[in-house]
């Protein structure tokens, strides 16, 4: 593919047009318009093309760094106090935002900001820790289901439609009351309920992969069924995979927001999102408006940057679709 | 139509008896074993091996399988709730009919809400209206609905006292036709992000509707646009919006859970909180299993509707 791209001079969408216009001869007649920089590279950079030109999913993508430097680098220069409750204790409780604590304090003491960091990085980790480990499985678990197929597959996917039946939450809460909530338990678990969809999706490409072509040369060519899923199938379905990678993160930080509400979200002294709002709640009716609205704002901001990013992705990767 | 429906009971069935085998595995696989839960962390071994033995749990494991399912067939045990000192089947017959009605209504509102929201977009495509109702439903599917929740409890409740903050603590699976008031904060809430992916979706099938063959076809034979719309694009896209039903009901379960949460509403979703919340396993297995047999009936309904709806089921031979 990236080899046929280097030879063929320009790879802008509209080539496929310009292609009709050469002459049986083999001359191009129209020499389209920026063609024969062969700067204009190959499909990675198309999918980035298309990508960026979608401005929603840029501005999704500053929010998800602004987010993670914020979480992660933002104690480094603003430090506060975010583990001795002792030390918080002696700070204003449900304090308004001042000079010193930007966005207040809440019931425990605790600077709010400081405790928007702390608490997203949580939030963030889970978020992108369970995606990632909901899609590995899920890949595998898919890809093997569709390679294998008969009974197996059947077998295998049966399993799955029983696990989709069980409402996401109350399996959520089942597991974490069986096994108490731990923030890698939680991770876990949230990865236990999700990686049904991605098995589903990858198994839906494997079964029309393995038909290929090119799959059955790597046969002939006496490669080994582990090589051909894991070099021939699985690549070729990146993109379905990095569609529902970025969704479910979105989906993850929301489901530990939900568990954060019920009271099982990352356990004392730790937190999240989910938890601080759910603690803020408590006082929101006291007219504490800053111990909900920003965790609120985050959750909410995160979850629809990474689906602007998912849906971005999509649009950019069906270029490449096209392309095939 | 009768082989569709056939086979679609059959597959239920499957699925149902595997959740039951997954809820029995759970049960299992509690560190330390059912008597830990049920005695707690002072037990000694000779009140763990007395509460085995009385409880059928010192047997083989096969043999505990066949006494479970059993018991859930003969005469629906679904276990017993030490914390509650109650059966877990009396906890949720209870609480089951005001999930039940509170799901129902909130399903139906979603529908009515979202059809034509749906529709609008179609009709006034590619303008603000459509483009600000594409963004609100984003904001509704990425807002935690307990944080929805409690906005309306704040606005609505605390400053406008216009409805309460909670339906009535003796509540009954009909309070919700006779006191509609106090339902409607929880009947928003578990409706929003139903109607933010259903009116999405009613766009998007109402577009690709439009783009079909057999519009063009009543165009060309002079059809107006109205007719075009309403007779043609929308009676092919309301179809599909039953199989979406079925398919939203896991997600539409869940949102029940943390609606009645919020609300304190005592369903099947606070039974699981507060179940979790006392580390009162059995309780939980049991809500579990419920819920879900209940979601699978429900998408097997929606299949049953869709074939009596769809003429291509309805009168196909065995597909």
């Amino acid at each position: 593919m990236t080899t046929h791209d280097e030879t063929t001079p320009g790879t802008g969408p509209d080539d496929l047009l310009e292609e009709t216009l050469i002459l049986p001869t083999g001359q191009a007649v129209v020499v389209p318009e920026g063609g024969e920089s062969s700067s204009v590279g190959g499909m990675g950079r198309q999918i980035l093309q298309v990508f960026l030109e979608n401005r929603l999913a840029v501005i999704g993508l500053f929010v998800i760094v602004f987010f993670i430097l914020f979480c992660f680098l933002g104690p480094v220069f603003y430090h506060t106090n975010q583990t001795n409750s002792e030390l918080a204790l002696n700070a204003t409780q449900n304090g308004a935002p001042s000079g010193s604590n930007l966005l207040g304090t809440d019931n425990t003491g605790f600077d709010m900001v400081g405790r928007l960091m702390f608490g997203g990085q949580a939030s963030l980790i889970v978020g992108f820790a369970s995606a990632a480990a909901a899609t590995v499985v899920g890949v595998i678990y898919g890809a093997v289901a569709g390679y294998i197929g008969g009974w197996v597959d059947a077998l295998m996917m049966r399993i799955v439609d029983m696990l989709l039946s069980v409402p996401v939450l109350f399996l959520l809460i089942a597991l974490v009351t069986i096994y108490h909530a731990s923030e890698l338990l939680i991770i876990v678990v949230i990865a236990f309920v999700s990686w049904l969809v991605p098995a589903r999706l990858v198994r839906g490409e494997t079964l029309s992969l393995r038909v290929r072509e090119y799959v059955q040369a790597v046969r002939v060519m006496g490669g080994s069924n582990t090589r051909i899923v894991g070099r021939h199938i699985v690549p070729n379905a990146i993109g379905t995979i990095v569609v529902f990678a970025t969704f479910q993160v979105a989906d993850s930080i929301l489901l530990l927001a939900a568990l954060g509400f019920i009271g099982e979200g990352i356990p004392a002294p730790g937190t999240d999102w989910g938890t601080m709002l759910s603690d803020g709640v408590q006082s929101a009716a006291l007219g504490y408006w800053w111990e909900i609205y920003p965790a609120g704002l985050c959750i909410v901001l995160v979850v629809i940057a990474f689906n602007f990013i998912g849906d971005a992705l999509r649009d950019a990767l069906e270029v490449r679709l096209q392309r095939r | 139509m009768i082989g569709f429906l056939f086979r679609r009971v059959i597959q239920a069935i499957i699925v149902i008896l595997g959740v039951v085998f997954i809820v029995f595995l759970l049960s299992k696989l509690i560190p330390g074993g059912e008597a830990a839960a049920a005695l707690g962390p002072r037990r000694t071994p000779a009140a763990v091996a007395h509460f085995n033995l009385i409880n059928g749990l010192d047997l083989p494991i096969y043999d505990q399988f066949w006494r479970y399912i059993w018991g859930l067939v003969s005469h629906l045990d679904l276990g017993y709730s030490f914390k509650n000192n109650e059966p877990v089947k009396s906890l949720i017959s209870q609480r089951l009919p005001k999930t039940l009605s509170l799901v129902g209504v909130s399903t139906l509102v979603a529908l009515i809400v979202a059809i034509p929201l749906g529709i609008l977009q179609v009709v006034k495509r590619y303008s603000v209206v459509d483009y600000s109702l594409t963004t609100a439903s984003f904001l509704f599917y990425a807002m935690p609905p307990f944080f929805l929740g409690f906005l309306l409890i704040l606005y609505f409740s605390f400053n406008a006292h216009l409805f309460p903050v909670s339906p009535p603590i003796g509540s009954t699976g009909t309070t919700i036709f006779t006191d509609p008031r106090a339902f409607v904060l929880p009947a928003i809430t578990l409706s929003a992000i139903t109607i933010a992916s259903f009116s999405r979706y009613m766009r998007s099938s109402m577009m690709d509707a439009l783009t079909q063959d057999y519009v063009r076809t009543a165009r060309a034979k002079g059809a107006s646009n109205n007719r075009v719309l309403y007779g043609h694009a929308l009676r092919n896209a309301l179809l599909p919006i039953l199989t979406l039903i079925g398919l939203s009901l896991p997600a539409i379960a869940s949102g029940a859970l943390i609606t009645e949460t919020v609300f304190n509403y005592a369903g099947m979703g606070l039974l699981t909180v507060t179940a979790a919340g006392n580390d009162d396993v059995p309780t939980v297995l049991g809500t579990v299993l419920v819920v879900t047999v209940f979601t699978v009936a429900g998408s097997l309904l929606a299949d049953v509707f869709y074939a009596i709806a769809d003429p291509r089921i309805r009168f196909g031979s065995s597909t």
